[in-house]
């Protein structure tokens, strides 16, 4: 699984894209978050207010909701700012 | 009517007005064209804005966005151009151009993507400010409001 990391989160991460293989309990876009947050101190920085993330799976926007899983490009990031 | 919208994301500047003249340039069905430029203001003493995006999924969203606008009003096409890198004060940061045939579909379907791109497509702005300060611009409830409001 491809993670990307976009505007703060990546400056947060320390990282702009990894490649991650989350164990199977990991199901949805929630549960990627929360294990995330616990690989790093940067991460869990990138990932302390949820409310603030924003996610895109293989390029759509999504809800944390969304199921995940290998081979999928999920992408977080802030509330867009464009335009 | 099948419109083929020109989409682009790119560092350099645009023109204005060689991109309004290739929307009827050669044709004699076109009524109207409405055009929105955004500016990079200097609020604050910023000196500049660093535009970021998901390359792939940007062209992505707005090809989305362009093609709900071509749904929805009868355009004879639709240009959007949106910068990313470094654009300093007083500087287009996005084109968005809207043809058809009569006054009120050009400029509806211009406000629209106008408002759905500040909402429905990932770009992030941070701003640079003379002090060596920089902040990563939030987004506004209003504009997400104003999108929301088109149904």
């Amino acid at each position: 699984m491809r993670v990307l990391y976009f505007a703060w989160l990546r400056q947060r991460a320390g990282i702009g894209e990894e490649e991650v293989s989350p164990p199977a309990e990991v199901t949805d876009v929630g549960g990627l978050m929360r294990w995330l947050a616990a690989r790093s101190a940067g991460h869990a920085s990138a990932f302390a207010d949820p409310a603030q993330v924003r996610c895109a799976v293989n390029q759509e926007f999504c809800g944390p909701d969304h199921p995940v899983s290998a081979g999928d490009e999920v992408a977080f990031f802030p509330p867009v700012t464009g335009g | 009517m099948t419109v083929e919208p020109t989409i682009r994301v790119q560092e350099a500047s645009f023109d204005l007005a060689g991109e309004t003249a290739a929307l009827s340039a050669g044709r004699t069905d076109v009524g109207g064209i409405a055009s929105f430029v955004g500016l990079c203001r200097a609020d604050d003493g910023l000196q500049a804005l660093i535009l970021e995006h998901y390359p792939g999924m940007t062209e992505r969203a707005i090809a989305g966005i362009a093609a709900q606008a071509a749904a929805r009003w009868p355009l004879t096409g639709c240009t959007v151009i949106h910068r990313v890198g470094r654009i300093l004060p007083g500087e287009g940061i996005v084109l968005v151009l809207a043809a058809s045939r009569h006054r009120t579909a050009a400029l509806e379907a211009c406000a629209f993507l106008i408002d759905w791109l500040k909402t429905g497509a990932p770009f992030w702005k941070r701003e640079e400010f003379a002090d060596g300060a920089e902040r990563w611009v939030a987004s506004r409830q209003e504009d997400e409001a104003r999108a929301k409001g088109w149904g």
